[in-house]
Parts: structure tokens; C-alpha cells; sequence
């Protein structure tokens, strides 16, 4: 089996592995790292569950290969707190806004708003629900999601 | 008793923090040393004989550990019947791997254990399967022929089980009726689509001779059960955990042939094996539900009031029966709904197909029910120029009523009966939100600027915190921790935090004090199956009646030890003290050390070992939620788009405990329904059976963008029949949507709609019709 050697950085820190060249970046970071917290949902692009950041971009890591990531900054759903183990403001309100279910979906929701929020801090009801668009949520109806979206928004717009 | 404050809190999820910082465990997320992946062999076949499994090849790859098939795994029984009935003329189970003949797409046939998911999907791909093809039939219409070709080439028809629910006379009613109408309906309702998909991981310990079973179930206990009577072991050395289930909606409480392969393999080969099923595989291979398709005749007077229902169907089941007829006997049972109907003749025939076998899902045949009595309300409001609403108002059971014993027959021979419940003031208070009186005014003026609106209304009551029992243990350990174990499993509605609410309200702790530990048959002696909006009624009011009794303990030995009665005593902030003297007292966790015992020191006297208690709250029969709802949407004549743009409910679930929560059920339930008469369509080839809609882009679900505004308000009648006043809530969302939707799409297009899914080409052949 072809196997290459990578070199990127995960939630900060620096990971170096020999991989198949197949595999992709949701089995890389759930098996070889261990980092489960991104959920596979369909493996054809379409659900969102398994949304990762590539350098700052929300992406599909069942349609990206790990070899491609070599190089780049990945962040999971595990990287989005503060070192200290505070939840993010989106988090956060994901908690207050009762944002989750059975949370299968949620590591997709949290990093597609974390790139959504970063590029448009004060965005419409609309322009949230058009944000989540490719991410399947089959608990929640979205409303909780769309409300923790617009309140973390709002958070952040205060703080910054 | 008074209330605890905690119930009727928004208090925030305890399960949240784990999962929002990635933390969360769900059965992939497993690993165990020296476990192999497990890829499935599935037939390529809606119907053939096997003749031969070549594994030759497979077996030869590197990384391949071992390729079986039945023969492999020393067994050639079919699997248990997990919910037997009388009325199962053909109890026809699948073997966990298949025998010598398929009869779907996606049967299991053989299974590759290979060192990766990888390897064993490359293995099972060599693995060459000889068939001979037999004649099938997918279509429920053509399989209820007696000319049909057989799904099972033994069987003497297709026809499983004929189901007939009767209420009083409804010959006679017809016979006198003023009026009578007839319609056929056509529903499909698609599959589970959880997020997660299933999965499994299982481990023999020869040490200890013990199973475990890690499955994304609904049900461990029953899987323990079924395990346990087909591998012949004690349940005792079967241990079977559902970790966090990433969604479940009813296919998850099946119990299904990769979970028995795997146990039978993980025993066979003494390595631990993880199987976790892809998407295209919980198309073709997890539980659905399909085509009902219904011929209804009412009866009524020229009031409305009606009379009689007499209604045939037939039920798409698939190809075998896994999970009994709940499916098909709750699209019959429930009838007369909400509604004070005096005769009722419906009958079901649960018809094979070669697909996918069905089970209940988010609403278990109450969405089907509820469509046609729903859609017939409509019927008789049209056909007599009557108004949608008035027509209910006079059909529906009235406070008064309650109890209300409906003429059916549980299962145990009781008479159904409602409990509580005000449904004509959750039909005004639904109609008032969604301002029906301006609505007439309010379409004309949309048409005149050339958009077309329309409305929707159905209501609907659910048995809910259906039989026989959830128990639970309150405990308090000396360290002071409260912790909960129940039977009860959990789906991602909250059951921990419901749980630990209610136990804490009676002992004076915070809700995030409470340990909750469910969803393992290690933790607790029994359990049933997290299904039929039955946790916080079953589990929830075992909680309590333990926590109360936890409580008098700690109340009456607190009065020893502090000498007083125990009416002066009062229990918060984890310590039981003297009202008006708070500096004394006895913590919970001093209590619980006085009872944990010491050698050769009895028990304080009147006491028994421990500070806790178990309880099993006993239903007898369900308790009845109810409500109202109303959809309006806008149908773009040129497209055939329909959007949902607003909608409407009034709910009455008794007591909230959580209302956020309960919010949380009944908007996703909407989703759900919306999902259903939009976007959501399992298609199968008609001749060769296979299936066409395997993606999520040639079957869609309801997105963000497409949910409508919800506008939820809730009435609350405590249900008498439980201690807290629960009913159940999470289905009650789906089963009236989807009527509300269709009649909303017939208001719209002026044009009658009795069908679902309507994709955009058929509303448009509606619009043309109409």
C-alpha cells in the first residue's frame, strides 16, 4: 500500500505521521489521532458532520485525503475551546440555546459557524440558515442552531 | 405533594459540555486492543438462490484475518422474533448471514474481519457471490396478488398478517348515514436517516466468559434478551451498552442481524470486532418506512359529525419481520384519534416485498393514522361547504368526556381509554395564534398579488410512556453524590438531564450534582427500549417515586440522629436540618455512610442497607398527549416549490419538565414531518428491485433554509395517571405535520392532494388538475 510521511499542525500542535496515501483526513484525525470528536455522517460530502478547518476554511474532511492536508493548520471541534477548557462564545450558546440533540451532527454546525462568524460577524437569520445549509441536522428542526448562531454573534460583535 | 422547583426549570443539558468540546462517545469512537473491522458481504439481489460464496480472494488479501458466512459461524436458525403477536401469519426472520436464499438489496451474505475498515472493504469486494435469480416483487399493489411473485420462495403468498380494529357498529351506521364519501390515499414516509448510522463493537472475555456488546441501539436490554436466547448464554454474561446514540427514531431500537453476527463472530474468533454501518449501507440494510396505501369510506351527518370510518390498507413490510407488526398495528390502533368517533372498521393487510423490512419511525404508524383521519376531517368539511375547523370543533372528545374510554382494547384486553386533556382549546388556542378568522381575507389579498397561500390544520392525540415498566435507582454514596441508574436509554433528547432533575428536586441538590447512568445492562438489572415517547413518563416517574422514598429515609434517620421529628426537618443544599436552625444537620453523604454499613454494627433499626431506593412505576395503560397545528404555505405555480412559511402548535404534554427540551422535541418532530411530505422518497426499481435512492443527492432531507417559522405554545394537563403528570413528547411534533402540511398544499392549489411526498413535478400535475 503507497504510504507518505506528513507534516501538519492539529488544534496548535504539531503532528508528523507515515499514512496511505488513501486515507482520508476524518479517519486520519479520529484513528491515528484520536481526535474523535469529528463525526462521519454520509462519506459523500453531503451531511457536514465531518466539517474540519483547513487553514481558517471549513471543509470536508471525508472528501479531503490526509495527504493533502500535509503542510496546512487543521482545526476540529476539539481545538475550538480555550486552551483552558472554556467553551467558545459559539459553544456556548450551543449549551444555552439548546443548539444540540444528540450532538452527532454538532462538530459540522460548530466549525461551519466558526468560519461563517469569522467572515460575516453580523449576518441575518437567513444568511445563518444559508450558512448551515450543507449540514444535516436530523434532532433539532435548526432552530436551536440558527438562535446559538445569532446569540454568539451578537457575543462576540459585543466583545471585540 | 408540592412541586420541586427543578421540575419545570430550563435547566441547561448535562449532556453538553462532553459533546461540544468533541468528548462525546459514540460506539466509533470505541478502540479496543487488538480489535479487526468487520465489512459486510450484502446481496446484489432483491431475490435469488445463493448457489456458492467464492472467498477464495478475499481471503488471500493481506490484512484479511477471516471471511464467514453462516455455515462459518456454526448456526443455521433464524433470528429471534423480538415482538411476537398473535396475528403473524408468517413469522419469517433473516438469518444473520444469509442461508441459501436472499430476498433484498443489502441482505447480509458474508462477513470480512480484516486489521482495517479499509482492508475488509477491499476483501469483501473480491468476494464472489453465485446467483440464480428468483422472481421478486417491490411494489406492495402487485405483491398483494394472488398471482404475485412469492418474496419467499416457500411462502404460500406475500400476505404476513391481516390486522382488523373495530369499533362499534360501523355496518349499521353506514347503512343509516346521510352521507357517506370515499377517497384512496397514497403515503411514504422514507427512512431513518439518524445521523449517526448504526454501528457495533463486540468483545468475548474467555476469562471472564463475558459478551459485551457495544451497540448505537435504542434498545440494550431487549439485544441482551435476543442474544442471549439465540446464543444460549445467561444474560448474566452478556453485558450490552448503547454509549451516546448519535439519533435514533425508531430503526434503532430493531434488533438486527450485523449485531448478532458480530457476537456470534467476536465468540467464535475471540477478538474484539467494530463494525459501524456507512450510509449507503443504512439505505439499503436499516429498517424504513414505505408505501401505505389506504381506501377510506366516512360516514356522517350533514353537521359533520361522523359517524362511522370504514377504511382498507395495505402495508409495504419489506421482506422479513424483525420487530413484529408495531408498525402496521399502530397506523390502525389509533383510530379514532382525538376524535369522538362511535364506529370504526379498519383493516390492514402487512404485505411482503423484497426491500427493506419496516418498523416504526418518529411516530410508529400514528403519522399514517393521523393522515387519514386528518385528511378525512378535510373530506367531509369540502364535501359538505362546511368550514375545516368547525368540522373538528364537532368530531372532537370534549373535556368533559375524560376519561375517555374510545369502544378499542389494549392489548391486555383493558379498554383504551384517554386520560386527561382539553382538545377543542388546543384546536382554538392553535387557530387564534395562526389568526384562522382573518385568513380567508388574508389569501385573497396574497392571490390578488399573485401569490398563493394556504392552510393547513390537524390535530391529533399519542399514547405516549407506553407499557410496561423503566425502573430506576436513586442513591446517595457517602461521598454524597446523587446518582440515578435507570434501564431507561437515551436517543439525544436529554434523558440524563430530565433524570437528574427530577431526582434532585426531591433531594435538595442542583440537577448538575446528579449523576445519571443509563443505556448499559451492567448498571441496572432491567429495562425495556427507549421508543413510544415513553421515557420521562416510565423512567421519570420511577425517579421520582425513588427519590422520594431516598428522601423519607434521609428524613427519618436525620430525625434520630438529630432528635426530632421529622417535621421539622427540611432537606436542601444537600443536608437535611432543622427548619429555623440550619447550622444543624446531617449531610446526605453522613446519612448514606450511617447506612453503608460497618462490620459488626448492625443497621440503624427500621432501616434497610443503603441510602437508596429502587422503583419500577408500573403503566397500565398510556397516557394520551394532544394538540393542534396549523401549516401555511406558499406554492409557486410555475415551479411547483412549496414553502412552508409559518407554523403553528399548541401542545399539551402534561407536566414540562424541561420546557426547552420539550421545544426541542417538538420543533425537530416538524422537521421530520416536513422532511416527509417535501423531500424524503425511497425508491426501488419495480423490476429489478433495486434501490435508487442510496445518496444525499438522490434523497434529499429538510435543511435550514427550508423550515418554516415555528410559533409553539403549550397547554399544560398533568396527566392523573402518573405521579408527575408526564406525558410524552417526542413524537407529537411529527404525526400531525404531515397531514397539516398536504391539507395546507390542497388549500393552496384548490386541487385535492391525497398523497405524500409531492415533489415540485407532482404539485405542478395537482396545480394542472386542480
Amino acid at each position: 500500500m503507497d504510504k507518505r510521511a506528513i507534516s501538519l499542525t492539529v488544534n496548535g500542535r504539531p503532528v508528523t505521521r507515515e499514512i496511505e496515501t488513501r486515507r482520508h483526513l476524518a479517519d486520519f484525525l479520529r484513528h491515528d489521532l484520536g481526535l474523535t470528536g469529528t463525526h462521519l455522517g454520509c462519506e459523500h460530502g453531503v451531511c457536514g458532520a465531518c466539517t474540519v478547518l483547513v487553514d481558517g476554511e471549513a471543509v470536508r474532511s471525508c472528501l479531503m485525503l490526509a495527504v493533502q492536508a500535509d503542510g496546512r493548520e487543521v482545526v476540529t471541534t476539539e481545538g475550538l475551546a480555550a486552551p483552558d477548557g472554556t467553551l467558545s462564545a459559539l459553544q456556548q450558546a450551543f449549551r444555552d440555546k439548546h443548539g444540540l440533540q444528540c450532538g452527532f451532527c454538532t462538530p459540522g454546525m460548530l466549525t461551519t459557524l466558526t468560519a461563517f462568524l469569522r467572515e460575516n460577524p453580523d449576518p441575518s437569520e437567513a444568511e445563518v440558515r444559508d450558512a448551515i445549509s450543507g449540514n444535516l441536522c436530523r434532532c433539532t428542526g435548526y432552530a436551536g442552531i440558527v438562535e446559538a448562531a445569532l446569540a454568539a454573534a451578537k457575543r462576540m460583535r459585543e466583545q471585540s | 405533594m408540592d412541586r420541586p422547583r427543578s421540575i419545570g426549570a430550563a435547566v441547561k443539558r448535562l449532556e453538553d459540555p462532553a459533546i461540544l468540546a468533541g468528548r462525546g462517545r459514540y460506539v466509533d469512537d470505541l478502540s479496543l486492543p487488538g480489535m479487526l473491522e468487520v465489512a459486510f458481504v450484502r446481496s446484489s439481489e432483491a431475490h435469488a438462490l445463493i448457489r456458492n460464496v467464492d472467498t477464495e480472494s478475499a481471503r488471500a488479501l493481506p490484512g484479511v484475518h477471516a471471511v464467514l458466512t453462516l455455515k462459518d459461524l456454526g448456526v443455521d436458525r433464524r433470528m429471534v422474533q423480538a415482538n411476537p403477536h398473535a396475528l403473524l401469519r408468517q413469522d419469517i426472520t433473516q438469518y444473520p448471514l444469509a442461508r441459501d436464499e436472499v430476498c433484498y438489496v443489502g441482505e447480509t451474505i458474508a462477513m470480512v474481519l480484516a486489521e482495517s475498515r479499509y482492508v475488509a472493504e477491499d476483501a469483501a469486494a473480491l468476494v464472489q457471490v453465485d446467483y440464480e435469480p428468483l422472481p421478486l416483487v417491490v411494489d406492495v399493489r402487485e405483491a398483494a396478488r394472488a398471482d404475485a411473485p412469492r418474496v419467499h420462495r416457500d411462502s404460500p403468498d406475500n400476505l404476513a398478517a391481516r390486522i382488523p380494529w373495530k369499533i362499534g357498529d360501523a355496518e349499521a351506521a353506514f347503512r343509516s348515514a346521510p352521507h357517506v364519501f370515499r377517497e384512496s390515499y397514497v403515503q411514504h414516509r422514507g427512512g431513518c436517516h439518524s445521523m449517526e448510522c448504526r454501528g457495533v463493537v463486540a468483545s468475548y472475555d474467555a476469562f471472564s466468559e463475558q459478551l459485551t456488546l457495544w451497540s448505537s441501539t435504542q434498545s440494550p436490554y431487549l439485544i441482551r434478551r435476543f442474544l442471549a436466547e439465540y446464543l444460549e448464554r445467561d444474560e448474566s454474561r452478556i453485558r450490552v451498552v448503547a454509549p451516546d446514540v448519535g439519533g435514533g427514531f425508531g430503526p434503532k431500537a430493531a434488533h438486527y442481524p450485523e449485531e448478532l453476527a458480530l457476537a456470534l463472530a467476536a465468540l467464535r474468533t475471540g477478538r474484539p470486532l467494530k463494525w459501524i454501518e456507512d450510509r449507503r449501507e443504512h439505505f439499503l440494510a436499516t429498517t424504513q418506512q414505505r408505501d401505505q396505501l389506504w381506501d377510506v369510506e366516512v360516514a356522517c351527518d350533514a353537521s359533520g359529525k361522523v359517524l362511522a370510518i370504514r377504511g382498507r390498507a395495505l402495508h409495504d413490510h419489506g421482506a422479513y419481520v424483525p420487530y413484529g407488526l408495531l408498525l402496521a398495528l399502530g397506523s390502525v390502533v389509533n383510530f379514532p384519534g382525538p376524535y369522538a368517533i362511535p364506529a370504526i372498521d379498519v383493516a390492514i393487510d402487512v404485505v411482503f416485498t423484497n426491500a427493506v423490512p419496516t418498523t416504526p419511525i418518529r411516530g410508529a404508524g400514528r403519522p399514517y393514522a393521523n393522515f387519514i383521519l386528518e385528511r378525512t376531517m378535510d373530506c367531509v368539511a369540502r364535501n359538505l361547504g362546511l368550514d375545516r375547523a368547525e368540522v373538528r370543533r364537532r368530531n372532537l372528545v370534549r373535556p368533559e368526556q375524560m376519561p375517555y374510554a374510545t369502544g378499542g382494547k389494549l392489548p391486555n384486553g383493558k379498554p383504551v381509554m384517554f386520560d386527561s386533556g382539553d382538545y377543542p382549546a388546543a384546536l382554538e388556542l392553535v387557530l387564534r395564534n395562526a389568526d384562522f378568522a382573518c385568513w380567508g381575507e388574508r389569501k385573497r389579498q396574497a392571490a390578488e398579488r399573485g401569490r398563493r397561500l394556504g392552510f393547513g390544520i390537524s390535530c391529533y392525540n399519542e399514547d405516549t410512556g407506553l407499557a410496561p415498566f423503566e425502573g430506576a435507582t436513586v442513591r446517595v454514596f457517602p461521598s454524597g453524590k446523587v446518582v440515578v441508574t435507570s434501564g431507561a436509554g437515551a436517543q439525544g433528547q436529554g434523558v440524563r438531564t430530565i433524570l437528574a432533575q427530577i431526582a434532585a428536586g426531591q433531594l435538595g441538590v442542583k440537577p448538575e450534582d446528579v449523576s445519571v447512568e443509563i443505556g448499559d445492562t451492567a448498571r441496572f438489572p432491567m429495562g425495556m427500549s427507549t421508543v413510544g415517547s415513553r421515557t420521562t413518563v416510565t423512567a421519570g416517574s420511577s425517579a421520582h417515586l425513588a427519590a422520594v422514598e431516598v428522601r423519607d429515609k434521609a428524613m427519618r434517620l436525620a430525625a434520630e440522629l438529630l432528635e426530632c421529628s421529622s417535621a421539622d426537618l427540611e432537606l436542601a443544599d444537600g443536608a437535611v436540618r432543622i427548619k429555623g436552625v440550619p447550622e444543624r444537620k446531617v449531610t446526605l453523604g453522613e446519612l448514606a455512610r450511617r447506612l453503608a454499613g460497618q462490620v459488626n454494627v448492625p443497621s440503624p433499626a427500621g432501616f434497610s442497607p443503603g441510602l437508596e431506593a429502587t422503583a419500577y412505576h408500573a403503566v397500565e395503560r398510556p397516557v394520551y398527549a394532544n394538540g393542534a397545528n396549523v401549516a401555511v404555505v406558499e406554492v409557486d405555480p410555475e415551479t411547483g416549490r412549496v414553502a412552508v412559511v409559518d407554523y403553528y402548535v399548541a401542545h399539551d404534554c402534561g407536566t414540562l419538565v424541561n420546557p426547552p427540551l420539550v421545544d426541542g422535541q417538538i420543533v425537530g418532530g416538524v422537521a421530520h414531518g416536513i422532511s416527509n411530505v417535501l423531500f424524503e422518497r425511497m425508491v426501488y426499481d419495480r423490476e429489478t428491485g433495486q434501490p435508487q435512492t442510496t445518496n444525499y443527492g438522490e434523497y434529499l432531507l429538510v435543511s435550514a433554509p427550508e423550515m418554516p417559522r415555528m410559533h409553539l405554545s403549550h397547554m399544560e394537563t398533568p396527566s392523573p395517571w402518573n405521579p408527575l403528570g408526564v406525558k410524552g413528547a417526542g413524537e407529537g411534533g411529527t404525526i400531525p405535520c404531515l397531514a397539516a402540511v398536504v391539507s395546507a398544499i390542497e388549500d393552496a392549489l384548490g386541487a385535492k392532494v391525497n398523497e405524500y411526498p409531492l415533489s415540485p413535478e407532482r404539485v405542478l400535475e395537482l396545480a394542472e388538475k386542480g
